[in-house]
């Protein structure tokens, strides 16, 4: 898979990824005050949809940060406002029924929020890249890959037909597709599942993005094929000093390829911190009984799995308190008046969102 | 085996199982430029009480494998002995009969339900079809018996599939195929479509009620931590063959096929720690294609330990350990 790179932006990419060693020596050192600001810093954000059933709060005040090379994950099972959240920060949020009503989204000092739908076309596609799930209906079924990589790049940097088919080579070799010449010449139909995937990967990448947003990127894929992008993504992003956002239900892989990871439940994130924090001493209900309920690989087997009794909250009927709180084996009385917000728990930079956070302890969660 | 030691003829037997679908061009001169080798002679069985898995990724034949059990495919040849009986050839009035005796779980719970049905109609059907519980007021107290063993509110006969969450649904869909009071399940990609939370609880049901009811199952699934957690045997498919099947534990702890290998070292473990001190080497290239597989080991050209005697013979599967059965030249 390692292939010889030669950007046609390599200043770009080396000032990438100096940010992320910078940043990388310093967070090293907890002691000092980290100078470089985040990449992304999500601020409150609020999306709703309205339905025929009632207002869904898909995404009810997250915040968050990215810092410049980073790989963060948001993990969370369906309707968890995992994806939406990562919609909104693109703007992707079809509008109606989907609005997002209050927050910031800061990208390199910018409030994402405050552009014009041009400025905001510039932004993705060129500093924020784009991965989702699906290749197939992502990509365009009938231009030619060739096609919808030269786009991207003409539309971005202004380059020339010839300069862009290039480029497309050059991106088709990185993202480890042999034979570029001919590939971009096929149509997405023409190719794997896992072919489409690293098609996609070469767009996100193709104008040097500073961040890439990985909506379930191998949920469709085998899982070989899910190790192979999987690792192509996170060794490409360490070697160019892209930032990853990869939000996935698999916590697998997770915890393979995440530094840092936000756990969401019914459109809030409920804890967030370290993934070593996360996996070994999570300290949200949900989290915790989330690690117990999947059987393990590198464990005994065990005689019965431990679930999590209950159904998804019905996002039309919230109550006022912590949405977990009906499923939840430690809720108190409390826990059903307001919601818990997202305060320090456990280990420096964790954070979980549940009024007893500090009395579970580490026992339980193993 | 029994008390006795004697061997027990095992409830299902697939002797040499080719499934393969004609590629066809032309319209009104229809001819057949070619075959897609879904399954391409397999060898199986499965014993009272027991739960087979079978694993391997999309395109692997495990499903076609499953859905030739159910004979809702004819096999192109090959023999299913079902309790005794090839029912490989059978015609549709005997098939009749078969199904009350063999289910199916599907994979996804909102394509697997008539969005048109009631949920106690749902259920209902099979008795309807196959003429048990002829009167409606017993077969509607036999529907919310179902529903409650289910783990489902009896009530929710009267809602529709849409009104429920993935998890519920599957619930009906299970209680559907354990209406006819079956003795075998295929349960193809059961729990695949559901989320964490949600999965495990249907698990557990899936364990309740093959103690609960003497079930046999073969569990086709690609999560090989779920295979793992609920089967006693595991085969692995690639390309239409067998390529590895032992013991549940034997496979995971001691997999001796490349191919299981790589697909065991390809899984994730929820657990940064584990994973940082794994070396993680994908497997290269993708699955070929089964219109024209290659030849010998289909496995020879992503196989990392593969030798020249590889392309040349296709290797059976043989017992390398009491139990153990791998296809692999170099294996011994």
């Amino acid at each position: 898979m390692a292939t010889k790179v030669a950007l046609t932006n390599p200043a770009a990419a080396a000032t990438n990824l100096r940010q992320a060693k910078d940043f990388r020596a310093l967070s090293g050192n907890p002691g000092r005050k980290v100078p470089v600001p985040p990449l992304l810093d999500v601020r409150n954000l609020h999306t709703e949809f309205r339905t025929g059933a009632g207002v869904v709060r898909a995404v009810d005040g997250i915040s968050y940060t990215v810092d410049p090379g980073e790989i963060v994950a948001v993990v969370g099972e369906s309707g968890s406002g995992k994806s939406v959240g990562a919609l909104s920060i693109l703007r992707l949020i079809p509008d109606p029924p989907g609005r997002v009503t209050a927050g910031e989204i800061l990208f390199n000092g910018r409030d994402l929020l405050g552009l014009s739908e041009d400025e905001m076309r510039q932004v993705r596609g060129g500093d924020i890249g784009m991965v989702f799930q699906e290749p197939m209906t992502s990509l365009n079924p009938v231009l030619t890959i060739g096609r919808q990589i030269t786009e991207t790049i003409e539309q971005h940097r202004g380059a020339e037909p010839a300069a862009a088919q290039k480029r497309a080579v050059e991106l088709l070799g990185l993202v480890g597709i042999a034979d570029a010449e001919r590939r971009l010449k096929q149509y997405p139909h023409q190719l794997s599942g896992g072919m489409r995937q690293r098609v996609m990967i070469a767009i996100a990448l193709a104008c040097d993005p500073k961040l890439i947003i990985a909506d379930e990127p191998t949920t469709a894929l085998d899982v070989t094929i899910q190790a192979q992008i999987l690792e192509l993504m996170q060794e490409l992003t360490r070697r160019l000093g892209v930032a990853l956002i990869i939000i996935t239900h698999n916590l697998g892989v997770v915890a393979r390829y995440a530094r840092r990871v936000n756990v969401m439940y019914a459109g809030r994130i409920v804890e967030s911190g370290s993934a070593a924090a996360i996996y070994h001493d999570p300290h949200h209900p949900y989290t915790i009984a989330l690690l117990r309920s999947v059987p393990r690989l590198d464990r005994p087997r065990q005689a019965r799995l431990d679930p999590i009794e209950g159904q998804p909250p019905d996002l039309t009927r919230l109550g006022r308190g912590c949405s977990f709180q009906p499923r939840c084996r430690f809720a108190v009385e409390r826990c059903s008046t307001a919601p818990p917000p997202l305060e320090p728990a456990g280990a420096p930079g964790q954070s979980a969102a549940c009024y007893r956070a500090n009395e579970l302890d580490a026992g339980r969660a193993a | 085996m029994s008390i006795a030691g004697e061997v027990l003829a095992p409830l299902l037997e697939v002797r040499g199982l080719h499934m393969h679908f004609p590629i066809t061009e032309g319209i009104v001169m229809r001819r057949q430029i070619g075959q897609v080798k879904a399954v391409d002679g397999i060898d199986l069985t499965i014993q009272r009480g027991e739960t087979l898995g079978l694993v391997g990724e999309s395109g692997c034949g495990k499903t076609t494998t499953g859905r030739c059990i159910l004979r809702l495919e004819t096999p192109t040849s090959g023999e299913i002995r079902y309790d005794g009986v090839d029912i490989a050839k059978l015609g549709r009035r005997d098939l009749v009969a078969l199904r009350r005796r063999i289910q199916v779980i599907f994979q996804d719970p909102y394509s697997s339900l008539n969005p048109r049905m009631k949920v106690g109609e749902i259920i209902a059907e099979p008795m309807k079809v196959h003429g048990i519980q002829p009167d409606s007021g017993r077969r509607n107290g036999r529907v919310k018996e179902l529903l409650s063993v289910c783990g489902l509110n009896p009530n929710f006969a009267d809602r529709y599939p849409h009104e429920m969450s993935g998890g519920q649904r599957q619930r009906v869909g299970i209680a559907r195929a354990l209406a006819l009071d079956p003795e075998f399940i295929v349960c193809d990609e059961a729990v695949s479509a559901l989320d964490v939370s949600i999965q495990a609880q249907i698990i557990n049901l899936l364990e309740d009620l093959r103690e609960k009811f003497n079930l046999t199952y073969l569990f086709i699934a690609h999560d090989l931590s779920v295979v793992r957690h609920l089967c006693q045997r595991v085969a692995v498919m690639y390309l239409g063959r067998v390529v590895e099947l032992a013991d549940c534990d034997e496979l995971f702890d001691n997999p001796l096929h490349p191919y299981t290998q790589a697909l065991l070292a390809a899984v994730p473990v929820p657990d940064p720690t584990v994973e940082a001190g794994r070396a993680v080497r994908p497997l290269a290239g993708e699955v070929p294609s089964p219109i024209n597989p290659p030849s010998g080991c289909v496995f020879h050209p992503r196989c990392p330990v593969a030798v020249t005697e590889c392309k040349a013979a296709r290797p059976e599967l043989r017992e390398v350990r009491p139990g153990h059965w791998v296809a692999c030249a170099v294996v011994n």
